[in-house]
C-alpha cells in the first residue's frame, strides 16, 4: 500500500474516529446533565443499553426502531452527495406510506410476497414523486429544495391527516386511520412478537447497492463531481439539473420506502401520525455516518439502540426518557459541529507545544 | 533564513535553504512552480512552520506561530488573490481587523488621515474614499500594499504581483516598488517572470526543486536565457516561434456572434472570425472585454443572443456536453473553479468530462483499473509531478494542476480547442512544455483558439492575431505586424489608424 492509499485509509479511520468521539463526548455531557438532574448516570446508561441490547426483546426493538431511520438516513445521504439538502423526507415518508397503504388495501388480486413487494414499490413511487416535484420546483423556478421540502412536509402530513380522518377512515375505526392492509401485503416478521420485518434486510441491501452505485458507476461519478464542484462539472459537460433531479427522486423514494415499511410492518395500515420525526432524524443519522451509505447502516442501528433504550427505560424505571432525547440531540450537535470538540483540543495541543518550546518562542502579541 | 527544511507527504518541498534579504533591496525569488518559493515565503510569513531551520531578523532569532506574529515583526504578504471587500472603501479595507478605536466607536478620522498620509507619501494615486469595486486591478493591488504599509511593514512579500496586471500597470507597480525601496522597505517578489525580474530586481535568488541554486545573481550580470536555465536546469528557447507548417481550409467559424451576460448587457458584439486547419488564432485583450462570454458561447456554456458557430461547416449548438461530443475541447481560464474538482483524485480529474467514453466506462460502470493506468500514462507523458495519481488534485502545485487539465484535453481526440490562459501562473519550464503540446495539436491539422492576457504568449503562439476591445474585434493581423506597444494601445481602445501613426 503506497503512501496515498495509506492516507485514504487513515482518512476513513479519522472520520470514524470523529464520529465515535462525537458519540463519546455526547454521552459524557449527557451523563453530566443526568447527574445534575439528580439521577445516577451509571444507572441511566446501564438501563438504556441493558434495555436495548441486554435482552433479545430489546435488540429486536432496537433493530425495528432503526429501520425507518435507516431509510431516511439513506435518503438524506443520497441527496447530500450531490449537494441537495432534502428536508422533505418526512413528507416523502408520509406520502410513501399512503401510497403503500392504498396498494396494500385495494389491490386484491396479487398473491402474498408479490403483493408485499408491489406495495413497497408503491411506497417508493409515492415518496419519489414528491422528490420529483421538489426537483421540478428547483429546476423550473429555482426554488431551493430546503424550503420546498419543509413546505411540502406540512402540506402532505395535513393532507394525509385529512384522508385518514375522513374519506379513508372506516366507519368502525376508533382513531384516524385507514382500513387494514390485506394480509398479502404485510411484510414477514423476522422474529415473532417483534416489529422487526424484512424491511430491514431490504434497507441494508439498498445501502450497499447505493454505496456501490456511487463508487462504481458513471452516474455515481457524475453525482460526486456535481456535489463537489458544480461549475467544473458543468464545464465538463455534466448536466447538474439531471443529477439534482435524480438525487431528489431517489432520496424521496427511500423515505417513501420507510413509510411503506411502517405501514406494512408495524401498523398494518396507514395512521394519522405514522411518523414522529423519522424524516428529520434521518439527517443526524446520515451525519453520524459521514453521509456514507454503508455508515448509515451502523448509524441507524446506533440511534435505534438509543431510542429503544429510551422506551425500555421508560417502561422499567422512573428515569424520564427525555434524557435519551437529550443524548441523541447532543450526538447530533457534536457530529454536525466537530469543531466544537476539535477546536479546544487544538488549543490544548498548541498550548502544550508552546510550553515545551520555552520562553524563547518570540513573536507574540500583535493584532488579535 | 537558515537551513530551512519543509516536508509535505510525498515530497521534500524545501531542502536546507538559506536565504537573506538586505535592508532596502528588491529581491526576486525565482523558480519553477513547485520549486518551493511560495512555501519558503509562507514560512517567513508565519503561515507554515519549517520542519528544520531558523529565521533571524536583524540577527535576532524569531519563530512565528501564525501570520499575526510575522506582521508584528513587520513582515507583510501581498497575495496573488486579493483579499479585499469590494463593497468597502479603500480606508475600510485597509483598517479591517485593526480599526483604531475611540471608545466604542471606530476612529474614522484617525484612520482616514493615516491612510491619506500613506497614499500621499508613496504616491499611490488612489482616492481613499473610493469603493474598492470601482478600482482597477492595479489600483486594488496598491490597496493591498497599503494594507501592509499601514501595518508598518518593513518587509513586503509580493506573490506573483504581475500575474493580474496589464503591461502598463506592471510598469506602474515597479515605479511604486522602487519608491518603496528608496524609503527603506525591503521587498521580496515571488515570480517566475524573467523579464520583470531583469527589470526591477536588485538581486535574484533561484530555487529549483526545493534547493537553492543561486543566491547572488545580479540582473546586470545575466540575461533571461541564463536565468531560465538556472530555474529549469536545461536550455529553454524563450522567444522561439513555431509557425504552422501547413494551414488548410476553414475549420471553425464564428459568424456575427452576439452574447449577452446575465444582466442583459451585450458583452460580445457582432463578432466574426474563422480559424483554419492547422492554425492557432490568438485573441489579445485586457481581461473583461468580452473574452469570458465569447469562450462561454464557443464551448456551450451560454447560448448566444444571435449569430452562429460552425465546426467543419456544421452548426454547433446545445450544451457543453454537445460541444464536447462534437469534438470541441476546452481549457478553461480558471483552473481551480472551472477546470478541476479539488477534492477528487488526479485520476478522476484526468477523465473529467470524458467518463462516458468507451475506454473509461462500459455498461455504465466505471473502469477504474483502466482509468488508473490511463491516468498514469498521462502523468508520465505530460510530466505531472506527483508520486501517485490517487492523490487529491489539490495536492498539486498550480503548474502541475494546469498540466493535468492540458493532459486531459490533449489526450483525447478533438477537432478544435478553445484554450484560455493556458500558462497563467505557470513557470518557464512548464510553459515551454505546454506550448509544445499545443503546437503538436495544431500540427495535426486542427484548429485552436487561444485567449490569453499574457501578450507575449499570444504573440508567440499565434499564427494570426485578433485584438478584442469592449466586445468587438478591433484588429486582425499577423502576430508580428504590430509591436507590443502598438498592441497595448489597441487593447486599450485606440483606433487602428492612430496606432499605425504611432509607429512601432
Amino acid at each position: 500500500m503506497n503512501e496515498h492509499s495509506r492516507k485514504r485509509v487513515s482518512d476513513g479511520v479519522m472520520m470514524f474516529g470523529r464520529s465515535a468521539l462525537a458519540l463519546l463526548v455526547a454521552l459524557l455531557i449527557g451523563g453530566v446533565v443526568i447527574s445534575l438532574g439528580g439521577y445516577s448516570f451509571v444507572e441511566v446508561y446501564t438501563a438504556i443499553f441493558k434495555g436495548s441490547l441486554g435482552t433479545s426483546r430489546g435488540m429486536l426493538l432496537s433493530l425495528a426502531t432503526a429501520t425507518p431511520l435507516m431509510f431516511t438516513g439513506l435518503g438524506f445521504a443520497i441527496g447530500i452527495k450531490v449537494g441537495i439538502v432534502n428536508t422533505g423526507l418526512e413528507g416523502q415518508l408520509y406520502m410513501g406510506g399512503l401510497t403503500a397503504a392504498l396498494v396494500g388495501i385495494y389491490v386484491d388480486f396479487l398473491p402474498g410476497p408479490t403483493h408485499a413487494a408491489v406495495t413497497m414499490l408503491a411506497g417508493a413511487i409515492g415518496g419519489g414523486a414528491v422528490g420529483l416535484l421538489m426537483g421540478w420546483f428547483r429546476t423550473r423556478f429555482g426554488a431551493p429544495e430546503v424550503i420546498t421540502g419543509i413546505m411540502l412536509n406540512s402540506i402532505i402530513t395535513y393532507f394525509t391527516g385529512y384522508l385518514v380522518n375522513g374519506p379513508l377512515k372506516p366507519a368502525e375505526a376508533a382513531s384516524p386511520q385507514t382500513a387494514p392492509i390485506l394480509k398479502s401485503a404485510e411484510l414477514s416478521r423476522l422474529a415473532s412478537k417483534s416489529q422487526l420485518t424484512t424491511a430491514l434486510i431490504v434497507c441494508v441491501i439498498l445501502c450497499i447497492l447505493i454505496y456501490l452505485l456511487q463508487r462504481r458507476t458513471i452516474w455515481g461519478f457524475k453525482m460526486t463531481a456535481v456535489g463537489m464542484n458544480p461549475l467544473a462539472a458543468k464545464v465538463a459537460g455534466i448536466n447538474g439539473s439531471q443529477m439534482y433531479l435524480a438525487a431528489l427522486v431517489l432520496s424521496g423514494a427511500m423515505a417513501g420506502l420507510g413509510g411503506a415499511a411502517l405501514v406494512q410492518g408495524v401498523f398494518k395500515r396507514f395512521v394519522d401520525i405514522i411518523s414522529n420525526g423519522y424524516g428529520f432524524q434521518g439527517i443526524p443519522v446520515s451525519a453520524l455516518a459521514a453521509h456514507n451509505p454503508l455508515g448509515v447502516i451502523f448509524a441507524a442501528i446506533l440511534f435505534g439502540v438509543l431510542k429503544a433504550g429510551a422506551t425500555m427505560v421508560n417502561q422499567s424505571t422512573t428515569i424520564p426518557f427525555e434524557f435519551v432525547d437529550m443524548v441523541q440531540a447532543l450526538v447530533v450537535v457534536f457530529v454536525a459541529a466537530p469543531s466544537i470538540i476539535l477546536s479546544p483540543i487544538q488549543k490544548i495541543r498548541s498550548f502544550i507545544k508552546k510550553k515545551d518550546s520555552g520562553p524563547a518562542a518570540a513573536g507574540q502579541g500583535g493584532a488579535a | 533564513m537558515s537551513e530551512i527544511t519543509k516536508r509535505y507527504p510525498g515530497t521534500l518541498a524545501l531542502n536546507k535553504v538559506d536565504a537573506r534579504l538586505e535592508e532596502g533591496e528588491i529581491l526576486s525569488l525565482l523558480g519553477e512552480n513547485g520549486a518551493g518559493k511560495t512555501t519558503l515565503m509562507k514560512i517567513l510569513y508565519g503561515m507554515e512552520k519549517p520542519d528544520a531551520g531558523e529565521i533571524f531578523i536583524h540577527g535576532e532569532k524569531v519563530a512565528f506561530n501564525n501570520p499575526n506574529d510575522a506582521i508584528a515583526r513587520g513582515i507583510c504578504m501581498v497575495h496573488q488573490h486579493f483579499m479585499l471587500v469590494p463593497a468597502f472603501t479603500v480606508v475600510e479595507n485597509v483598517i479591517a481587523g485593526i480599526e483604531p478605536r475611540k471608545g466604542v466607536f471606530i476612529d474614522r478620522r484617525a484612520a482616514e488621515s493615516k491612510v491619506a498620509a500613506l497614499v500621499e507619501k508613496y504616491r499611490f494615486n488612489i482616492d481613499p474614499h473610493a469603493k474598492v469595486e470601482s478600482l482597477s486591478v492595479g489600483e486594488q493591488q496598491r490597496v493591498e500594499i497599503l494594507k501592509a504599509l499601514y501595518r508598518d511593514a518593513k518587509i513586503l512579500i509580493l506573490d506573483e504581483p504581475s500575474a493580474v496586471l496589464t503591461p502598463y500597470e506592471v510598469d506602474e507597480l515597479f515605479i511604486t516598488l522602487r519608491f518603496l525601496r528608496e524609503q527603506g522597505t525591503s521587498i521580496v517578489i515571488i515570480t517566475h517572470k524573467l523579464k520583470e525580474t531583469m527589470n526591477v530586481a536588485d538581486r535574484v535568488m533561484v530555487l529549483r526543486n526545493g534547493v537553492l541554486i543561486h543566491d547572488d545573481v545580479k540582473p546586470a550580470d545575466t540575461n533571461p536565457q541564463e536565468l531560465s536555465e538556472m530555474m529549469v536546469g536545461r536550455l529553454i528557447q524563450l522567444e522561439a516561434r513555431h509557425p504552422s507548417p501547413r494551414i488548410g481550409g476553414v475549420k471553425f467559424s464564428v459568424k456575427n456572434l452576439t452574447v449577452k451576460d446575465e444582466r442583459g448587457c451585450e458583452k460580445v458584439k457582432d463578432v466574426s472570425f474563422d480559424i483554419r486547419e492547422g492554425e492557432i488564432l490568438g485573441i489579445a485583450g485586457i481581461e473583461g472585454n468580452g473574452q469570458c462570454e465569447l469562450i462561454e458561447a464557443l464551448t456551450g456554456l451560454t447560448t448566444p443572443e444571435s449569430g452562429e458557430v460552425l465546426l467543419d461547416g456544421k452548426p454547433l449548438c446545445g450544451t457543453a456536453r454537445d460541444f464536447i461530443d462534437r469534438g470541441v475541447g476546452h481549457v478553461p481560464e480558471d483552473r481551480t473553479h472551472m477546470g478541476l474538482i479539488a477534492p477528487m483524485t488526479i485520476k478522476c480529474n484526468m477523465i473529467l468530462g470524458y467518463q462516458d467514453c468507451p475506454d473509461m466506462s462500459r455498461h455504465k460502470l466505471m473502469r477504474w483499473k483502466e482509468i488508473a493506468t490511463y491516468a498514469e500514462t498521462c502523468r508520465e507523458e505530460f510530466g505531472v509531478k506527483t508520486p501517485t495519481v490517487e492523490a487529491p488534485v489539490s495536492s498539486l502545485s498550480g503548474g502541475n494542476q494546469q498540466k493535468v487539465i492540458i493532459a486531459r484535453v490533449l489526450s483525447r481526440e478533438h477537432e478544435a480547442l478553445i484554450v484560455a490562459h493556458p500558462t497563467r501562473g505557470i513557470d518557464v519550464g512548464a510553459q515551454e512544455y505546454i506550448h509544445n503540446e499545443l503546437y503538436k495539436f495544431r500540427d495535426k491539422g486542427k484548429a485552436m483558439l487561444l485567449i490569453s492576457a499574457d501578450l507575449d504568449e499570444v504573440v508567440k503562439l499565434s499564427d494570426r492575431l485578433l485584438v478584442i476591445y469592449e466586445g468587438r474585434i478591433v484588429a486582425d493581423c499577423a502576430p508580428e505586424e504590430f509591436s507590443k506597444v502598438q498592441l497595448g494601445l489597441l487593447m486599450t481602445g485606440n483606433s487602428l489608424e492612430s496606432v499605425k501613426e504611432v509607429g512601432a
